[in-house]
C-alpha cells in the first residue's frame, strides 16, 4: 500500500527518492507515529516533502490515495473511531430519530453501506443526495440534512478529523510547478564567476610568507592577501511590458538568481528594443529615466551585458528612426543597438521564446543578426551555453553589417 | 512509546505536525530542516526541544563568509608559525594548533546534545553540499592529526531557513522537512497567554484582531509575525494603553497605536496610511 502511495508521489511530480522512503518506513518500525491516519499524514510529510511549495500536491494525492484507505486505518485502530462516531450521533439524535434509523436497517447496516460508497466515490463531492461530501441530503457526510446523516470530516469533541485537514489544502497558494529553479539558474550562472583579490587584505598568503620568511634569515614575516572575491561585472536589460508579460515569473528568477550571486552587478530596463533612454524603476519610467550614452559612460567595456526579451515587435521598431511604439525616436533602434553592441564587446540576448519560433518572428531575425548569432533561449541550456559565450574572448567586437 | 518526546514547553507552542516532524528527527537521529516566514520561532525552537528534553545545546550561527570548514575545526597555521619563532615547546604538538568547531563540539559531548544550524541559506550556495557526508556519517575526518572524530552521541540537528537560497536536493534527501505555517487566531491565543499570562481578555482580544487585520493588508513588503506581535504587546503594556484605545475601529481604517513595533518597513506604513486615508475619504 505505501509503495503505491510512494509512486502515486513521484507521479504527481513530487521529487521523493528512495531514500526518503526508506526513512518513512524506518521511522514507521520505530513507532514515530502510532495507527492514527493524522499522525501518518505528518510524519510521512516530515519525511517526503521538502519544500512548502509541494504541500499541496502532496495533500491532493494522500487524499485520493486514502480516502478508502481511511476505512482501513479505522479498522487498524480497533473499533473506537466507529463507537466514536456512534456516541456522536447518538448525542445529536432525538429518540425519533433513532428510530428512524432503525427503520432503515439499524446501525450496522448504515456503516456498511458507508463503507461501500466510500468504496465507490472516487473524489470530492458537494450536495447532491447519494455521495459522500458536504452540504448534501445523503446520510453521509458534513453539515447535512439527513438526520441519518453521519459526520465525516467535521471538526467535533476537540479532536480534529484527520480528513479535514487535508481537505483544506491550506498550502495552495504555496504551491507553483515552475521548473526552473533559482538554484539551477545560480549554478549555470557559477560560470561565469571570476575570481580576483580585491579589498582588504585578511588571509595568509602562504607562499609569500614562506618567501619573505626566508629573505628574512628565518624570522617570520607573514603575508597577507585580500580574500578572492567574483570580480565577474554583470549589466543586464529587460525587456518590460506587452508581450513580456508571460515571461515575468523566469525574468523574475533570473534576476534574484544574479542578483545574489554577483557584487557588481547592474540592472536597467527597456521597452521592446533599447532606444536612447532606459530606466531602472518601472512605475517611474517616464520620469526617471537614465541615457543610454550615460551607461554607456558609466559602465567600463569588461562589464559582461545580458539582454533578456522575447524580441517581438514590428520590424520597424528596430529598423526606422521614429518606430518605437511609445516615444518619437530621433535615431532608429538599430543604431542603438549597434552603439551598444560596440561598447560591450560581451553581450548575450537571451530569449524566452522557444528556439523554433525565432526565424518566423522578422524582429527577432534581425535582433539575431544584431547579436551575431549570439542569442540563445531562455532554459537551462540556453543560459549555459549563453554564459559560455560571455567567457570566450573576443577578439573582434561586433563591426557594422 | 518514548519518554524523551517533544510535545512543546511552556514558554513555546508546538504544532501536532511540529511535534511529529522533531520527533521523526529525535528517533532516526537525522536533521530536521525548518522553513517558515521570519518571526515564527524557528530558531528558538532548537533551544526549546533543548531545555524541554535536558539536552546541551550547541549553536552555530551561519553567515555569507562561514565555510564549512570552519564547523568541523580550523588548524591555526599562523600561531603554530609564531609559537615556532618564540621556541615555544607547545609547537611540537600540532594538535595545540587544531581548534574545534562547533559540530566537533556537539560530537564530542558526553550527553547528545542538541545542535543547531541557523540560517544555513546565509552561506554560499555550495556550503549544503559540504556538510552531506559530516551530517550523514556524522563524523569526519582531521588530516592533520590523522584523527577521525566520530559522535558519541548522534546530536539532534535543527536547521533553519530564510528560504534565500534553495537548498541542494541530495541535501534535502537526508532532512526531514517542516514548514512552520503562519499560526491561526486560536494558536496564536495560545502564544501570546504563554508569553504574558497575565494579559486581560479584552486586550488580548482586541490587539489580535488589530493584528490579523493589518496582516491582511494586500501588498505589505513584510506582514508582521508573532515575534513582532509580542513586541507590539510588550510595548502596549509597558505604555499602559488602555483597551478603548484599541477597541471599536476597524484596525484597517485607524492606525494602531505604537505601529513601529509590527510595521517595520516605512513603504509598508506609507501604503498603510494612503489606505486609512482612502477610507476615510470614502467613508465621507
Amino acid at each position: 500500500m505505501l509503495v503505491e502511495f510512494f509512486f502515486l508521489l513521484k507521479k504527481a511530480g513530487l521529487p521523493v527518492s528512495i531514500t526518503e522512503f526508506l526513512a518513512l518506513l524506518a521511522a514507521l518500525e520505530k513507532r514515530v507515529a502510532s495507527a492514527d491516519v493524522e499522525d501518518f499524514y505528518y510524519l510521512a510529510r516530515a519525511c517526503l516533502i521538502k519544500d512548502e511549495r509541494h504541500y499541496d500536491r502532496y495533500d491532493q494525492v494522500f487524499a485520493a490515495h486514502f480516502q478508502g484507505a481511511e476505512m482501513r486505518f479505522a479498522e487498524i485502530a480497533g473499533e473506537i473511531p466507529l463507537e466514536w462516531l456512534r456516541k456522536q450521533a447518538e448525542l445529536m439524535l432525538s429518540e425519533e430519530e433513532k428510530q428512524r434509523i432503525e427503520a432503515l436497517g439499524g446501525w450496522e447496516e448504515l456503516m456498511q453501506s458507508l463503507r461501500d460508497r466510500l468504496a465507490e466515490q472516487d473524489d470530492r463531492h458537494q450536495g447532491g443526495n447519494k455521495w459522500i461530501g458536504t452540504a448534501g441530503t445523503s446520510p453521509f457526510g458534513a453539515h447535512g440534512y439527513n438526520p441519518e446523516g453521519v459526520r465525516i470530516g467535521q471538526e467535533g469533541a476537540g479532536q480534529r478529523s484527520a480528513v479535514k485537514i487535508w481537505d483544506k489544502r491550506a498550502y495552495r497558494n504555496l504551491d507553483d510547478s515552475v521548473e526552473l529553479g533559482t538554484r539551477n539558474i545560480k549554478l549555470a550562472l557559477r560560470r561565469l564567476r571570476r575570481f580576483a583579490r580585491e579589498g582588504a587584505a585578511d588571509e595568509l598568503d602562504l607562499d609569500d610568507t614562506i618567501n619573505a620568511t626566508a629573505r628574512n634569515a628565518g624570522w617570520l614575516d607573514i603575508k597577507m592577501v585580500p580574500e578572492r572575491h567574483n570580480a565577474m561585472k554583470l549589466l543586464l536589460f529587460f525587456d518590460v511590458g506587452g508581450s513580456m508579460d508571460p515571461y515575468v515569473r523566469v525574468c523574475e528568477e533570473l534576476f534574484s538568481a544574479v542578483r545574489s550571486e554577483f557584487k557588481h552587478m547592474e540592472y536597467f530596463y527597456f521597452h521592446n528594443f533599447v532606444y536612447e533612454n532606459l530606466w531602472k524603476d518601472n512605475y517611474r519610467r517616464h520620469a526617471e529615466r537614465t541615457p543610454t550614452y550615460e551607461v554607456l559612460r558609466t559602465f567600463s567595456k569588461d562589464y559582461r551585458v545580458i539582454f533578456v526579451g522575447d524580441a517581438m515587435m514590428s520590424p520597424y521598431e528596430i529598423t526606422v528612426a521614429g518606430g518605437s511604439i511609445e516615444h518619437w525616436n530621433e535615431e532608429s533602434g538599430l543604431v542603438w543597438m549597434q552603439r551598444v553592441l560596440e561598447h560591450f564587446p560581451f553581450a548575450i540576448w537571451l530569449n524566452p521564446e522557444p528556439v523554433g519560433a525565432w526565424k518566423h518572428i522578422p524582429s527577432a531575425r534581425i535582433t539575431r543578426e544584431l547579436m551575431q548569432d549570439r542569442m540563445f533561449p531562455l532554459t537551462l541550456e540556453g543560459l549555459d551555453a549563453g554564459v559560455r559565450e560571455l567567457k570566450r574572448n573576443r577578439q573582434n567586437p561586433v563591426t557594422l553589417s | 512509546m518514548n519518554d524523551n518526546r517533544f510535545s512543546g514547553t511552556d514558554t513555546y507552542i508546538a504544532d501536532d505536525d511540529l511535534q511529529m516532524a522533531v520527533n521523526a528527527a529525535v528517533t532516526l537521529q537525522r536533521p530536521l530542516l525548518v522553513k517558515g516566514e521570519p518571526g515564527t520561532g524557528k530558531t528558538q525552537l532548537a533551544e526549546e526541544i533543548a531545555r524541554s528534553l535536558g539536552m546541551p545545546l550547541h549553536e552555530w550561527h551561519i553567515k555569507s563568509t562561514t565555510k564549512a570548514r570552519q564547523g568541523l575545526y580550523e588548524y591555526d597555521a599562523v600561531a603554530r608559525l609564531r609559537d615556532s619563532q618564540l621556541g615555544d615547546d607547545k609547537v611540537k604538538d600540532i594538535s595545540n594548533y587544531i581548534l574545534r568547531g562547533k559540530l566537533w563540539e556537539a560530537f564530542v559531548s558526553d550527553q547528545r546534545p542538541v545542535l543547531l544550524i541557523d540560517e544555513i541559506d546565509k552561506a554560499d550556495i555550495e556550503f549544503p553540499n559540504d556538510l552531506l557526508q559530516e551530517l550523514d556519517r556524522m563524523e569526519f575526518f582531521v588530516y592533520e592529526t590523522q584523527e577521525l572524530v566520530q559522535a558519541k552521541n548522534r546530536p539532534v540537528v535543527i536547521i533553519t531557513s530564510n528560504n534565500e537560497k534553495e537548498l541542494p536536493d541530495a541535501f534535502l534527501r537526508r532532512c526531514f522537512f517542516h514548514y512552520i505555517a503562519f499560526p491561526n487566531h486560536d494558536t496564536m491565543k495560545k502564544i501570546v497567554k504563554v508569553h504574558f499570562p497575565d494579559l486581560k481578555k479584552d486586550l488580548l482580544q482586541e490587539a489580535l484582531n488589530s493584528f490579523f487585520a493589518v496582516r491582511d493588508v494586500p501588498g505589505l513588503k513584510k506582514r508582521p509575525s508573532t515575534s513582532e506581535l509580542l513586541d507590539w504587546i510588550k510595548l502596549l503594556l509597558a505604555e499602559d494603553i488602555p483597551v478603548e484605545t484599541l477597541r471599536g475601529k476597524d484596525a484597517r481604517k485607524t492606525i494602531p497605536v505604537l505601529h513601529g513595533a509590527l510595521l517595520k518597513n516605512e513603504q509598508d506604513v506609507h501604503l498603510f496610511e494612503r489606505l486609512v486615508f482612502l477610507d476615510k475619504r470614502n467613508a465621507r
